[in-house]
């Protein structure tokens, strides 16, 4: 047990341990405020399909855009040392194509959403390797280079949309907004563990994960070993392209509607801060994707949280702030540094005394 | 090191050019008219604003005054909001064209712009340039005195619509505004009309502090302190739909039981209903809970239609034709402050021919 604990905090887990201790915490917090909290039911929709109901069930539904941009950010993140803060903009662009695409004729078929989703691909890496370019070739600070896209990338979705509040409404749609008829399960939680296992893939089957460390931990040296570190960077964005496209697919289909204002609004702050709270350095170097993804969960469960304690939404921010302080503070090198001193000063005391004791006796 | 900060200020240059086509490219309708400060090109921009049948009327209009003998015309300057602000604005532009067309006498000249500063230049442009009436939508309340007694010094009559500026009421003939407050008490005096025997109340808010929060969160604040209807919940999800569906969705999860959604615009009782929907609880007309929503966007009248919703409460931006009548009646209208009538529809009553006329968007 003492074993597993140790390995916990200096093995390979060591860098999961902080998000995975906010989420026990969340947990038994939300246990002993109310028991059956994550009491998960099944009934029925207005479609009549079987669904899973419930606050477990919201949150990793409600998480699943954040989990899949908190991926694609770890991977920029640990390439460029810099974040990406264009994300819900860029969002809002794919997410406009996608609906401008699927409003062009009568009729919404399957082969149409899929071709409507590419396109959305497209256009997300096209604006994803402009970014990219700005980082990895005129080596602008990525959250300069990135603030372009963010401030006109809204501006961007509504030219796309020419008005308002386009709406879609088709089976297909709301099949990837929210059910696929006989699974209980929500679509857009399918998703997320779909780009998952992707990600583990291409970590296997390609050197990705390794040239993009050795990339973020000194490019220099990585270029002197053979390693393309402008391509690898400009990847990485072109990577998080992807995955913006899908998170505003997920966005558009969950209502069916695209507002260029508020789809995934400020979503890149808590992007970032999912990869924070799972122990990714922000300077870029070493990465785990699950930790991002643990650390989206973990902030979808302290708003849920917060809403069902019915915390009025204005103040969810605040309280959000003040968790997020703390986790950050601990998880931060310099905290830990003195937290191991302190941890040894104790035990080297203890074995003072005793050698005290020992040398009375 | 030098080297590199040169190359450094290029690449931020170059950054910064590109940014700025982006934007400029984005935004065409509206920044066309941005870096124009001189009167010439506030004329052109009846024929920039590109928004489909618009720009077809102010062809028009530019073409036939041109023609028009001079002194039979009213001139009359627009300084709005560019129709991009929204789905309510982009309405009140066409509504202003189309009324102040040179068919019904008028040669319009427009001006769009989100900042004040730009505006008052234009609103000062047309004073020189001697328009007979201007008309103002400020993009903030301040900074207007000295435009207007410019105006009121070359007997230019002025009329505020949509939004009020803090001037002196003798500046202007008559401001015609919305009264957001009438909008929620219109809503909330209809839900009473329903007569269930409880109200328990979701209450999605809009962004905190705006108008329309405000004026449409005080009717039936009123209600839940006199203790007539419960509230479950009352959060902002500031017009955020995904927000209110989170926020329904944890009061469905509370177990919690509900019978009322007032949303404070079309796009929340949008996410709201699609958590009912996931949730399997029914909606609209002969549902379990009655669902409210406001703005009468068209699609969202149409789910009124369908029964889907019950109630979309009208945030007017047809200001057009009122000041139309005032200007063409000669005489100085009665109250300085001119409510604008807006309209409720239930889904039992609405008609397709209220969806044409009354609808928002496409």
């Amino acid at each position: 047990m003492n074993n597993m604990f140790k390995k916990l905090i200096k093995g390979g887990m060591g860098q999961l341990a902080i998000p995975l201790i906010a989420i026990a915490l969340l947990v038994i917090f939300n246990l002993i405020r109310d028991p059956g909290f994550f009491f998960v039911g099944i009934s029925h929709n207005n479609d009549g399909n079987i669904v899973l109901q419930g606050n477990l069930i919201s949150i990793i539904n409600g998480a699943s855009e954040l989990a899949v941009l908190a991926m694609g950010m770890t991977l920029v993140t640990a390439a460029c040392g810099g974040q990406d803060i264009s994300v819900g903009a860029a969002a809002a662009i794919a997410g406009s194509v996608l609906v401008k695409t699927l409003k062009s004729g009568p009729q919404i078929t399957g082969g149409k959403v899929l071709l409507a989703f590419i396109l959305a691909c497209i256009v997300a890496m096209i604006f994803g390797s402009f970014n990219g370019t700005l980082v990895a070739v005129f080596k602008i600070q990525p959250m300069i280079a990135t603030l372009i896209l963010y401030t006109c990338g809204r501006s961007i979705a509504y030219w796309i949309n020419g008005g308002a509040t386009p709406t879609v409404s088709s089976p297909i749609i709301s099949a990837i907004g929210s059910f696929i008829p006989g699974i209980p399960v929500p679509t857009p939680v399918l998703i997320v563990i779909l780009m998952a296992i992707i990600f583990k893939l291409i970590f296997r089957f390609t050197s990705l994960e390794l040239f993009t460390q050795s990339v973020g931990i000194n490019g220099s040296a990585a270029r002197l070993n053979g390693i393309n570190s402008t391509f690898i960077k400009l990847l990485s964005f072109i990577i998080l392209g992807v995955c913006v496209a899908v998170a505003g697919t997920i966005g558009v289909s969950r209502l069916g509607l695209i507002n260029h204002e508020t789809l995934l609004l400020d979503i890149e702050m808590d992007a970032i801060l999912a990869v924070a709270i799972g122990g990714n350095s922000l300077g870029g170097g070493k990465f785990k994707i699950s930790g991002s993804i643990i650390g989206a969960y973990v902030i979808q469960m302290l708003t849920i949280t917060l809403y069902a304690m019915k915390v009025s939404s204005t103040d969810v921010k605040a309280y959000k702030a003040l968790v997020i302080i703390l986790l950050v503070v601990i998880g931060s090198p310099v905290f830990k540094d003195r937290f191991n001193k302190f941890v040894n000063r104790m035990r080297g005391d203890k074995k003072g005394i005793s050698e005290k004791g020992a040398a009375k006796a | 090191m030098k080297k590199f900060s040169k190359i450094l200020s290029v690449a931020l240059a170059s950054a910064m050019i590109i940014g700025l086509c982006a934007c400029g490219s984005s935004t065409a309708p509206t920044t066309a008219a941005d870096s124009s400060s001189d009167t010439a090109a506030v004329a052109d921009t009846a024929t920039d604003t590109a928004t489909d049948t618009a720009a077809d009327t102010a062809a028009d209009t530019a073409a036939d005054t041109a023609a028009a003998p001079a002194g039979d015309v009213i001139k009359v300057g627009v300084v709005n909001n560019p129709p991009s602000e929204s789905g309510y604005r982009e309405a009140n532009v066409k509504d202003m064209e189309a009324v102040f067309s040179a068919d019904n006498g008028y040669e319009l000249k427009t001006y769009y712009s989100l900042k004040n500063d730009e505006q008052l230049q234009a609103a000062q442009g047309f004073i020189t340039e001697g328009v007979d009436y201007l008309l103002i939508s400020a993009a903030e309340t301040t900074g207007w005195d000295e435009v207007l007694k410019k105006a009121q010094e070359a007997g230019i009559k002025v009329y505020l619509f949509d939004r009020m500026i803090d001037v002196d009421e003798s500046l202007y003939e008559a401001a015609v505004v919305s009264d957001m407050a009438k909008e929620g008490e219109t809503a909330v005096n209809w839900l009473l009309s329903q007569n269930l025997d409880t109200y328990n109340v979701i209450h999605i808010q809009g962004a905190m502090g705006s108008d329309a929060q405000i004026g449409r969160t005080g009717a039936l604040d009123e209600q839940f302190a006199s203790g007539k209807m419960n509230k479950v919940v009352q959060q902002t999800a500031t017009w955020d739909e995904a927000e209110a569906k989170k926020i329904v969705e944890s009061v469905i999860n509370s177990g919690e039981s509900f019978n009322v959604i007032y949303a404070e615009n079309d796009g929340m009782a949008k996410g709201a209903v699609a958590a009912l929907d996931d949730a399997g609880i029914t909606h609209g007309v002969d549902g379990d809970v009655i669902v409210m929503g406001f703005d009468c966007n068209k699609w969202a009248l149409r789910e009124l239609k369908a029964g889907a919703w019950n109630y979309d409460g009208q945030c007017s931006p047809f200001q057009a034709q009122i000041i139309s009548d005032l200007i063409k009646s000669g005489s100085a209208p009665s109250s300085k402050k001119i409510i604008n009538e807006e309209k409720g529809f239930d889904a039992t009553t609405i008609t397709d021919a209220d969806i044409d006329t009354y609808g928002l968007g496409e």
